[in-house]
């Protein structure tokens, strides 16, 4: 599924990576954890997440993720943004919760991080 | 490939810059071609160790080294050390304060999580005497 597929399901709000709209990115992790993101196969994943720390952006950034998606409308603080777009993460919220969030993502086909479904 | 050895301080409670070290190794290891999965492996290593002296670990030190057969990861630091090391590598052991686990850090996946990304693990620790670990990742035959 490509990037701007995500932001409408979710209806999102782009923070940064309006270049990588057709980024393509098949699985997803939802996680407060930074460890299960890192212990999982993250790489080009869509991470979503409710924390909104600069070590969200760096855990992704260590692991390879392809996008996050901050849920219940939660907006990262200006230094966050910055960071992901200096290493070319993409950040959207959405106003959804995180339940609600990747349910949408299910149904329309994003797998699990080992592709479970 | 010609061998390369870099060294990064770590700073206890430094949450502004925690991850900047494993940041930069996974850029070295980038512009010296090393294949994807390898920086992968070393790259979150490296970052859940910097993690744990950034919460743990008091003063640190995270050095690498890169020859031609492997990349040699070395976290070291004087913080308090750990009574039961084989306890600390249980899944899901944690010391880490409610501080650090709204953060997303501290379920216990840290030390077990280094062990199974690295070729070779080996982890020193002593009460009063700070915590060490090494951990070896070959560039011939991977574990994964």
């Amino acid at each position: 599924m490509k990037l701007k597929e995500i932001i409408e399901l979710l209806d999102g709000n782009l923070l940064t990576g309006k270049d990588q709209l057709d980024k393509s990115l098949n699985t997803g992790g939802a996680s407060d954890l930074m460890s299960d993101i890192l212990a999982g196969l993250s790489e080009k994943c869509v991470l979503l997440t409710g924390l909104t720390t600069v070590q969200t952006v760096r855990t992704a950034i260590i692991a390879g993720v392809g996008a996050i998606v901050f849920v219940r409308g939660k907006i990262p603080p200006t230094e966050v943004i910055d960071q992901a777009r200096a290493n070319e993460i993409p950040l959207l919220s959405t106003p959804y919760s995180m339940f609600v969030s990747c349910g949408r993502l299910y149904s329309k086909g994003i797998t699990g991080l080992d592709g479970a479904q | 490939m010609a061998a390369l050895k870099k060294e990064y301080h770590i700073n206890k409670n430094d949450f502004i810059r925690a991850g900047e070290a494993s940041i930069g190794v996974k850029n070295v290891l980038k512009s010296l071609d090393v294949d994807p999965s390898i920086i992968r492996r070393v790259a979150i290593c490296g970052y859940e160790g910097e993690m744990n002296v950034v919460m743990h670990g008091g003063t640190g030190k995270l050095n690498i080294e890169i020859n031609s057969t492997n990349i040699v990861l070395d976290i070291s630091d004087n913080g308090p050390g750990m009574a039961n090391t084989e306890l600390a590598m249980e899944r899901g052991y944690s010391t880490a304060t409610d501080e650090y686990r709204e953060m997303g850090f501290g379920a216990g996946m840290g030390l077990p999580n280094m062990e199974k990304n690295s070729d070779e693990f080996k982890i020193d620790s002593a009460v009063g005497k700070g915590t060490r670990i090494r951990m070896v990742f070959s560039l011939t035959h991977s574990k994964e």
